[in-house]
């Protein structure tokens, strides 16, 4: 989240002189430093899994930790464009393929601990478990739909489709987060403990919302 | 239940040590230590240096000795007692496995009364110390298997229910027993939160509750429960999923009608009131067919199969005969 905010808190300053908030976003080093931070989780999770400091059941560990991080970039990808306006900081945009692509990471990394560390790469099993389960299938069908975005994400891409096209494809983004929310939402109704997800479903309620009311206001 | 016969723990006899053999162990032992004996003895005097090396006690708690039994008894080796005590599901203390570790130290187990009432000749309230000094101690070491899809193997102490049921007389209408555990908001930060109903209550059929494998345990690694495990008292089902295992039980009732438990109240659909270990029947969420032994298997390692009844088939088996057990998860 930080990594999001800190460009915010500049706008401070940029509400008296835009002029001098806007190197701090363009600075060659703003993009760096936010790959260093979004990276971080990674690293962390890397080297719990080889230094044993993730639990005791690090194969959970991971394999939950990695799913709230696709959630979370999720989140932070789909707040670019609302924390944008409000801050009136356009160059906030140049940081979103990033964190979408972070996103994207993350669910990859999910994916792959639970097909490695649940299923054994067992194709078999996962092919026979996935359809079994509805949160399961939910959860494959959000990361599904994540790839051919994260495919579309450079900008030879964006030039062959046609930004037209690509705007619409993009809003697969929408499918994606809600599907993550609704997977999420199943893994813990097996517990019955929502608290966490209550919070998911305010943000991602609150980012989408706002979409919905910039586009009943322009219509 | 026809698969799957034999899990290893019907001891053939040509596994049982000589009863010469077993009197003059003490002797043979040395002998082995020195490599004087021969090889086919090496994997008997393994075990027992096994058996003798769980008594090791963390020394973080008061003693509670057992005396080592065979009810159940596995070779497997044992989950760290670090481990053990750092990733337990009590949701008093928390929804997170390390809560309850972290949060169950404001818990009082002194004073502490457990009544037992309902559908018995001889009803009473027992003092904690009283039901701690009822029947001898055993250590007993079993396979743990969470609903989750994860394993221990811990060295328990306690004794059969059995020991206690028999001493309040059940009467001809006691079907069931039903465990009702603390839920105290001052001490349990999480009681309260909307997650189950509190109390926690579980049951047992009168049959389950009367099989020696019942634990009523008291201590586990030779010392007693800490807070985080059930203390001061809670139940051990080895054949069944963890959650069947109340933890800081207060009342015990004989009832005869089946308990309406905490998770089938909570999710009729996903928990039953039997919950056998079972890996061929799924949780609707996640496959039971196999799990991931805490402390043991590496990251990476494939997890390992679920045994039916978690292992101990043949000293359960006969209490589901002719039972769907699909229907009668």
């Amino acid at each position: 989240m930080s990594a999001v905010l800190k460009p915010g808190a500049s706008t401070i300053v940029s509400a008296r002189s835009p002029a001098r908030a806007k190197p701090a976003l363009l600075h060659p080093v703003a993009k760096p430093l936010l790959f260093m931070l979004c990276v971080l989780p990674f690293v962390w999770l890397f080297y719990g899994a080889f230094a044993n400091t993730l639990g005791a059941n690090p194969a959970e560990a991971l394999i939950r930790s990695t799913g709230d991080w696709t959630l979370r970039f999720l989140c932070i990808t789909l707040a670019v464009t609302p924390l944008r306006q409000w801050t009136k900081q356009p160059s906030l945009a140049r940081f979103r393929r990033m964190l979408g692509l972070f996103a994207f990471l993350y669910v990859v990394l999910h994916f792959l601990s639970y097909a490695w560390l649940d299923m054994g790469f067992d194709l078999a099993t996962i092919a026979h478990d996935i359809p079994k389960r509805p949160f399961a299938l939910v959860g494959f069908t959000a990361f599904v739909l994540m790839i051919p975005l994260a495919v579309t994400s450079f900008n030879r891409a964006i030039k062959a489709l046609g930004a037209k096209r690509w705007k619409a494809l993009h809003k697969l983004v929408y499918a994606t987060v809600l599907l993550g929310l609704l997977h999420f939402f199943w893994m813990k109704a097996a517990k019955n403990n929502f608290g966490e997800v209550a919070i998911y479903a305010v943000v991602i309620a609150f980012l989408l919302g706002w979409r919905i009311q910039q586009r009943l206001r322009s219509a | 239940m026809h698969f799957l016969k034999d899990r290893g723990f019907a001891i053939p006899s040509s596994e049982v040590t000589p009863r010469d053999v077993y009197e003059g162990r003490r002797h043979l032992l040395k002998l082995l230590a020195m490599g004087a004996a021969g090889a086919t003895l090496s994997a008997w005097a393994a075990r027992v240096a096994l058996a003798q090396s769980t008594t090791a006690r963390p020394n973080k708690l008061a003693a509670l000795p057992g005396s080592h039994s065979s009810v159940g008894g596995t070779m497997e080796k044992l989950t760290p007692y670090q481990d053990v005590t750092t990733y337990n599901n009590f949701y008093e203390f928390g929804t997170d496995k390390s809560d309850p570790g972290r949060n169950a130290h404001t818990l009082k187990t002194r004073p502490w009364t457990i009544a037992v009432e309902g559908e018995v000749k001889k009803p009473k309230v027992y003092d904690i110390d009283e039901l701690i000094k009822l029947a001898p101690m055993e250590e007993r070491i079993y396979r743990l298997r969470c609903v989750e899809g994860w394993s221990m193997v811990v060295p328990w102490v306690g004794y059969s229910m059995s020991e206690l049921i028999k001493r309040v007389e059940p009467t001809g209408q006691a079907k069931y027993v039903e465990f009702v555990t603390l839920a105290d908001p001052k001490t349990m930060p999480y009681v309260g939160s909307r997650v189950l109903e509190w109390p926690y209550v579980e049951g047992l059929r009168m049959d389950e509750a009367m099989h020696p494998l019942a634990l009523l345990t008291f201590g586990l690694y030779g010392e007693i429960l800490p807070n985080q495990n059930g203390a001061p008292v809670r139940a051990v089902l080895p054949w069944k999923y963890g959650f069947k295992s109340g933890k800081s039980i207060v009342k015990i009732r004989f009832v005869e009608k089946e308990p309406r438990t905490s998770w089938v109240k909570a999710n009729s659909g996903e928990y039953g009131f039997y919950s056998n270990v079972n890996p061929k029947v799924d949780h609707p969420r996640w496959s039971q067919a196999t799990e991931r032994r805490i402390g043991e298997d590496g990251i990476f390692q494939k997890k390992r199969p679920t045994l039916m009844f978690n292992g101990y088939e043949s000293q359960v088996g006969q209490l589901y005969a002719g039972m769907d057990l699909a229907k009668y998860f």
